[in-house]
């Protein structure tokens, strides 16, 4: 399958039930964000399972040039989505390898079309949210200007580009003020940002400059990986803005 | 081999240094990104001409040795002669032994990216015949004896103030001036001499028409045309992927390259040969020669994935939209091919041994993916490059070179553990009570912590947190 | 034949042969469906080149080679090269009135005067097949009586088209005309004066080529 950005995806019913897939950063680095993830949905009325068994999409090891470590790691997530639900995946990456990279990472084995199976399944939070819950939001926070960064597979592997800022628009007392770069990548690409760090640190730091352009008091994005090189660098570079994951922010402002 | 690996990390790192350098590849690539976003404004339009093209550039690599008979056998038949080269030294060797034929001394050269993979200047300035490059950024780079640091604008990494310290110190004629519209002039003065009196003419080939054998080249400075047409004799050189079907084939193709690489609806010249100097004809060369160049493409052919790399119509849109070219140069790459392209190029053609790190100059943002207008998956071949890099194999040149066994084993370990749910849980649980006391000079925290604080972990994981709050699990 | 040839060939078919590869269909909709109105085109035609520094004359078929001379005239043209062999040719010499830039026939082998071609042409006038409004752009075939370097030495380029040659697309014109059943030792599209952008993408006219094109439309 070819990743050339003109994903849409067909809508589906409303289901009952919907499964979570928390994704190995969130659990360790934000589960908080994951928690209020879960509230999100449960509070349009959708019963959601967290299967205790899930720990990882597999793709640190895959694009490390680890595939058989990957597929390992993908593959022991299969059993715990046996139910014909929605999965929903708090990161546009993680989401992305499922759905996407899936399907050839598991090509030729015994299990492929099971694969294929779950991995069709998987919906990027805020796609959810938009296209399948359609959901609407009552804003109960104080004026904030805030700004929004696109996480690069939530925008070109998942076709996840105005829902997050729709959802966002919704809150009347946010202001959304977008970057000149909104697109651009923060430079964290995984062991990238370790491998090449004196590249990350520039890249990052063209993000760190435009979002403080915008005046935010606060980035949010769809990605932990984003939030944690975004945010570590705002911190270090003790700027007055904090990253924020959506699900957070949705959950702050609406939940009181 | 004995080749040492070329070093992007400390290439880069010079470059990043370099403000002015910096300044000069983020103002030209913002500007180069929102022109070519106008020219392809209309989706459906962009979607349907895309398709087309990565359609005619499938269909040829469907059929690419009868196509290239097919070509050689109509160029053949219009008068072009037609060479083989499997390395860049038989290249070079076929490039030369005409020249010695016609006793040439000069050769003016219009835009070839093959001849930059064949080091063509190098070679023919050893042996004493003197390679001029007519494009006027390549001739920039040439003065500057520097490389192209991209594709298509060569001396893109240069302001107008350095090229006009560069043509007063190496143009014998020059006065100092900033004025773009006087340095271009004066190169025209210069060179127009050496076209006049050129014997040879070296170009590229953007794409070669197997139904006609016509090679078509693009352009829009005139230079193309002047060294296929003025000197005597014209020798062409391209790899062996660019030829197409049929004639209708080039149109859409065009209309990708043009307004990918460039932001123009077309170039001022699209130059079609199809023949050298006919009976009666005035002008033109009596001879043209089409050197086709192997160097490691049938092998990349032979992979099914892989072979995917030989779509591209080198329009370097993919370097314009990648976040690490940008803030980099071309020059980090030490290539003639940079960027995304070259980042999965180079390692097939030079092997993985010398360029093993090129596929790790990447964030997998997928940013060339979306707009490449062949619709080439860069990023899935950046990941199996990285594999093939790592684990011995026959795939590609050099495959295993970069095999680390302590690196294996962390991700031996890793998988052992994500795989196994109670190892899993065990082990994030003791991240979450330990991790944060991590100290920062462990090698991996000290790159990251660089220019960001520490990542912190959470107290409790989220799978803690939903049991408490008792989450279903089934 | 050369044994790097049988050895290449050889390597990709054995390569494809082991994998084929099934291309999708071609689907020239996106090019057949670009359509503008007649006069639509002539105006596309002249705004894009025009965008691209491009000059156009308008005259009728009776009068164009005397508003070509008036033109030349003005603009203080020392001379024009045309090829004497063909009908335009025997028009522009009919006309040619003394005292105007001096008309210079193409009509031996370059060799014999490359010099003064390179140094001493002011301008250059061909014909054209038509033009294209999808990208503004002019179809030039040089001939033997109308050499390929007319239209990129001398520093004008004055290219005669007729109004009613007017495609809407590339490929409209050369399926149309059945191109590929004889290409010509040369085709041109040529879509405005010789430009560059190398110097940090400044862009100038005249590099190599034309410094000028100007087109004479004729209606
Ligand atoms: S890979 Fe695609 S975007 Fe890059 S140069 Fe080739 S055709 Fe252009």
């Amino acid at each position: 399958m070819s990743h050339d950005g003109t994903t849409s995806r067909p809508d589906i019913e409303r289901p009952e039930s919907v499964y979570f897939f928390g994704t190995c950063l969130v659990d360790l680095f934000y589960p908080d964000a994951g928690m209020a993830g879960m509230e999100l949905l449960k509070a349009q009325g959708v019963r959601v399972v967290f299967p205790q068994g899930q720990s990882c999409c597999g793709q640190p090891a895959y694009n490390s040039g680890y595939r058989e470590e990957a597929l390992k790691v993908a593959r022991a997530q299969l059993d715990y989505f046996p139910g014909d639900w929605p999965i929903v995946v708090p990161s546009g990456s993680c989401a992305g390898m499922m759905s996407k990279h899936w399907p050839d990472l598991f090509k030729g084995e015994p299990d492929e079309a099971r694969a294929r199976q779950v991995a069709s399944r998987v919906w990027e939070l805020t796609q959810f949210l938009v296209q399948v819950l359609k959901v609407t939001f009552e804003d109960q926070g104080p004026p904030v200007k805030i700004t929004w960064h696109a996480s690069c597979h939530a925008q070109r592997e998942m076709g996840v580009t105005d829902e997050p800022k729709a959802l966002l628009r919704q809150l009347a007392n946010v202001e959304l003020v977008e970057l000149q770069r909104e697109k651009e990548c923060c430079g964290f690409g995984g062991t990238f940002a370790v491998r090449h760090p004196e590249i990350s640190a520039a890249m990052v730091g063209d993000k760190v400059a435009d979002i403080e352009n915008t005046g935010a008091k606060a980035v949010v994005s769809g990605d932990c990986g984003c939030l944690m090189n975004i945010s570590g660098a705002l911190e270090a570079g003790q700027k007055p803005v904090r990253g924020v994951h959506i699900a957070q922010f949705l959950k702050e402002r609406t939940h009181g | 081999m004995g080749e040492s690996s070329i070093n992007f990390a400390k290439a880069s790192s010079a470059a990043l240094q370099d403000q002015q350098l910096r300044g000069n590849f983020r103002r030209a690539m913002d500007g180069l990104m929102s022109k070519r976003a106008v020219q392809f404004a209309d989706t459906a339009e962009w979607n349907g001409v895309r398709a087309l093209g990565a359609s005619v550039r499938l269909r040829a690599l469907s059929k690419l040795p009868e196509l290239l008979e097919k070509l050689e056998a109509n160029c053949t038949r219009n008068g072009i002669q037609v060479h083989w080269a499997a390395t860049t030294d038989e290249a070079n060797a076929i490039v030369l032994s005409i020249m010695q034929r016609v006793n040439a001394k000069l050769v003016v050269k219009g835009k070839s990216m093959v001849s930059e993979e064949m080091h063509l200047n190098a070679f023919l300035e050893k042996r004493g015949i003197e390679c001029l490059e007519s494009d006027l950024g390549e001739y920039i780079v040439q003065l500057d004896e520097a490389m192209p640091s991209h594709i298509i604008m060569p001396a893109i990494h240069m302001n107008t103030k350095q090229i006009a310290h560069l043509f007063k110190q190496k143009i014998k004629e020059a006065e100092y001036t900033e004025d773009v519209a006087q340095l271009t002039d004066l190169a025209r003065r210069v060179l127009r001499k050496k076209f006049a009196t050129a014997d040879v003419g070296v170009s590229g080939v953007n794409m070669a028409v197997a139904e006609t054998g016509t090679l078509c080249l693009v352009e829009n400075e005139g230079n193309g045309r002047m060294s296929t047409t003025v000197p005597p004799v014209h020798i062409a050189v391209m790899g062996l992927e660019k030829v197409v079907e049929k004639l209708e084939d080039v149109p859409p193709v065009i209309s990708l390259l043009t307004r990918s690489a460039t932001a123009q609806p077309i170039t001022t010249y699209v130059n079609m040969i199809s023949s050298p100097r006919k009976e009666g004809e005035k002008d033109g060369p009596d001879e043209i020669h089409l050197v086709i160049l192997d160097n490691g493409r049938s092998g990349i052919y032979a992979d099914e994935e892989l072979r995917n790399t030989l779509r591209c119509i080198r329009c370097g849109a993919c370097m314009n939209h990648c976040p690490v070219y940008t803030k980099v140069g071309g020059h980090a790459y030490q290539a003639p091919y940079p960027g995304p392209i070259g980042s999965i190029l180079m390692p097939q053609v030079e092997g993985l041994e010398k360029r093993g790190e090129l596929p790790h100059a990447c964030t997998m943002c997928n940013a060339c993916v979306e707009i490449c207008p062949v619709k080439i998956p860069i990023v899935e071949i950046m990941g199996r490059l990285r594999s093939e890099a790592v684990h011995p194999g026959d795939a590609v040149r050099g495959a295993g070179s970069h095999a680390s066994k302590a690196e294996a084993m962390v991700w031996k370990g890793w998988s052992m553990t994500y795989a196994s749910p109670l190892a899993y849980q065990f082990a994030t649980a003791l991240l979450a009570k330990l991790g944060n006391a991590a100290p920062t000079s462990l090698p991996l925290l000290k790159e990251w912590t660089n220019v960001r604080t520490k990542p912190r972990f959470a107290n409790r994981t989220l799978h803690a947190l939903a049991r408490e709050k008792g989450i279903p699990d089934v | 034949m050369s044994e790097s040839r049988n050895a290449i060939l050889g390597k990709l078919r054995a390569g494809r042969d082991a994998h084929p590869l099934t291309p999708p269909e071609s689907d020239f909709a996106v090019l057949r469906n670009k359509r503008w109105d007649g006069a639509e085109r002539l105006e596309r035609i002249k705004r894009m080149m025009e965008a691209v520094h491009t000059e156009f004359l308008e005259t009728t078929e009776a009068d164009w080679p005397a508003d070509v001379q008036a033109f030349l005239t003005a603009q203080g043209t020392r001379n024009l090269l045309f090829g004497p062999a063909t009908e335009v040719g025997a028009r522009l010499s009919s006309a040619w009135t003394d005292g105007g830039p001096e008309l210079i026939p193409y009509a031996d082998r370059v060799e014999t005067f490359k010099e003064r071609l390179f140094d001493g042409i002011d301008a250059g006038i061909t014909t054209t097949l038509g033009a294209i409004a999808d990208t503004g752009s002019l179809i030039v075939w040089p001939t033997p009586e109308e050499p390929r370097l007319m239209s990129l030495v001398p520093h004008m380029h004055l290219a005669l088209l007729r109004a009613d040659a007017l495609y809407d697309t590339f490929w409209q014109a050369m399926t149309e005309n059945r191109w590929a059943d004889g290409m010509p030792t040369n085709a041109l599209l040529i879509s405005g004066p010789s430009k560059t952008a190398d110097i940090e993408q400044t862009l100038a006219y005249g590099v190599h080529g034309p410094k000028r094109l100007v087109v004479v439309i004729v209606r």
